[in-house]
């Protein structure tokens, strides 16, 4: 375990512009970037030969509250030659957020990342696709966002249950 | 014209407007940007071979499907705010309602989550354990029996679907039998089960596994290896296997591209690595590997699998982890859930893929800050239009059907 995170430190170091960190408390293991890395680390993590993260499982959004005022992104790697996996986490701002796209990386981020645009508002550039997934594309705000009020009506119908 | 201004005024809520469709759910294709032999499909969101409310916009030329954009978000019931205001135990429930076919296999993954965060993890009693991948696998069987019997439907093949629907009912019935509900189980609980199994249950699964092994050579006889059946799905709907770690596929459709991958065996959660199983991988026997037949039988061969792993929980139950008259599983079930503040990812091997819970608890309290799903239905059905390009309508339900989705996981 603390191989890997040695290795991982000394390939990713050169490679990223901004300082990132381990996260404490969390499995699998977990980094946190500067949002303008997010692209650079990612191709690493996929295309290094020891590293190998051929399976993004999973893009988790996350608002902390307008208190903190940060939503985060939350990336799920998985190496299956390696069976290694591990987390990355970014912190945005809650006004105008915006990360690059990892879609042209991992195919399954298409999906992913529009569901986090969804329900966060969160806009990811380069994006083959960003429209709405799971809410009609008419709906308005984000509705995992903390501070999130339904609308009164839609089309027509009370939105209240 | 009386009766209808009345209604409108009074009691629709509702009022008709063609417009409305077209700002909710607008094609990503335009009529008039087309050109001249395309021609734009509407399948859904009502149909029978989308198995749920799914609405695909297929863009095709004469028979052949250029494009596909599949318009999801119809089953939408919003399980992640709803999990951000409910205590961990209250959530199970809402966790049946995901994959509702494989509810039981939901809600081993979403406990086993929690109980990783509570540090219960490996703690608990045997029996508990087996008794709880016994019921799984159950319910992996009649998850599996569905996504055959339904995918013959969409192939027209009419009787495989009620035999199979005979043989599931035995199992739901079994199910019942452990906790009063044929679908949504909420069986299996955090620290332990709802109740220890009825007595009898565990010669009543093995009376049923004996009767049901027979029934699979049928199916198998009847279906996967028939003419018209083969016909209909080798080589159609072909799935590369580098294109399908890269899109993030997982269960059955990533094993039928040929790599032999299970969780159960990668991560050896609960008492999988004592039981022995194979992991069948699909092999192109009929076509290429990893086409729309390999998908079909790689569930077949599961199923087998899944009968004997069934047969060993069953024998551990009945000889080292005996059922006694002290022996109570809900001793090890917190009687308040407050996980320390951290992050965590746990995932489980589902009838339809790799399930996946992350959590964020707060450590103040007993209600989980962030929990989200990653959902193995939404990330299979995400590979339908790169693996549907250029196949023919008709095969584009062959395609669908093979993918095996639950409307309710995909949409949550």
């Amino acid at each position: 375990m603390r191989d890997m995170e040695d290795q991982l430190l000394s390939i990713l170091t050169p490679i990223a512009h901004h300082p990132f960190h381990a996260v404490p408390d969390s499995a699998p293991y977990t980094l946190q970037l500067h949002a303008q890395d997010v692209t650079r680390i990612c191709q690493a993590l996929q295309q290094h030969d020891q590293l190998y993260f051929d399976q993004l499982s999973c893009i988790t959004g996350l608002d902390n509250g307008p208190e903190a005022n940060t939503l985060e992104v939350i990336y799920h790697l998985y190496s299956i030659p390696f069976n290694r996996s591990l987390a990355l986490r970014v912190v945005l701002p809650r006004e105008a957020p915006e990360l690059e796209s990892v879609a042209s990386l991992w195919k399954s981020a298409n999906w992913l990342e529009r569901e986090v645009f969804d329900m966060y508002g969160i806009h990811f550039t380069g994006h083959p696709d960003l429209r709405r997934i799971l809410m009609p594309a008419d709906w308005e705000g984000f509705p995992l966002r903390r501070d999130y009020q339904h609308q009164e009506t839609y089309l027509g119908v009370t939105v209240k249950y | 014209m009386a009766l209808h201004h009345t209604l409108t005024q009074d009691k629709l809520q509702y009022q008709v407007d063609h417009g409305h469709l077209e700002k909710s759910e607008p094609n990503k294709f335009r009529l008039g940007e087309l050109r001249a032999e395309e021609m734009i499909i509407n399948i859904g969101p009502q149909h029978p071979s989308t198995h749920g409310v799914l609405r695909l916009e297929v863009l095709s030329d004469g028979e052949v499907v250029k494009e596909v954009v599949p318009h999801i978000g119809y089953l939408h019931r919003c399980f992640e705010k709803h999990a951000e205001n409910l205590p961990y135990n209250q959530i199970i429930p809402f966790v049946d309602r995901l994959d509702y076919v494989a509810a039981m296999n939901c809600e081993h993954a979403y406990v086993m989550g929690v109980e990783k965060m509570l540090g219960l993890h490996g703690q608990l009693p045997k029996r508990v354990e087996y008794s709880r991948v016994l019921v799984a696998e159950l319910n992996r069987i009649a998850s599996h029996l569905v996504a055959i019997g339904t995918y013959g439907l969409d192939l027209g093949a009419f009787t495989p679907f009620f035999w199979i629907m005979r043989d599931r009912e035995h199992i739901l019935r079994m199910l019942e039998w452990t906790c009063g509900a044929r679908l949504l189980y909420n069986y299996i609980w955090i620290g332990g089960l709802f109740y220890d199994l009825p007595v009898g249950f565990e010669e009543k699964t093995r009376e049923f596994i004996q009767y049901f092994q027979p029934k699979l050579h049928e199916l198998e006889k009847l279906l996967v290896e028939n003419k018209i059946f083969i016909d209909r799905t080798a080589d159609v709907g072909v799935l590369p296997l580098d294109l399908a770690i890269n899109a993030g596929v997982t269960g059955p459709m990533l094993r039928a591209s040929g790599l032999r991958f299970d969780l159960r065996r990668v991560d050896a959660y609960s008492v999988y690595p004592e039981l022995e199983f194979d992991i069948p991988i699909g092999e192109g026997r009929m076509g290429t590997i990893g086409d729309c037949w390999d998908r079909t039988w790689v569930r077949l061969q599961e199923m087998r699998e899944s009968c004997k792993i069934i047969n060993q929980c069953v024998d551990r139950l009945l000889s080292d982890h005996k059922r006694t008259r002290e022996f109570d599983p809900q001793a090890l079930v917190p009687r308040k859930i407050r996980p320390t503040k951290q992050d965590i990812y746990v995932r489980a091997e589902n009838p339809k893929g790799e399930l996946g819970f992350f959590f964020r608890a707060d450590g103040k309290s007993d209600v989980p800050f962030r929990c989200k799903v990653r959902s193995c239905s939404f990330v299979n059905l995400s590979v339908l239009p790169e693996i549907s390009r250029g196949a023919l309508v008709a095969d584009l339900i062959a395609i669908l059907g093979s993918i095996d989705i639950v409307l309710g996981e995909v949409d949550r």
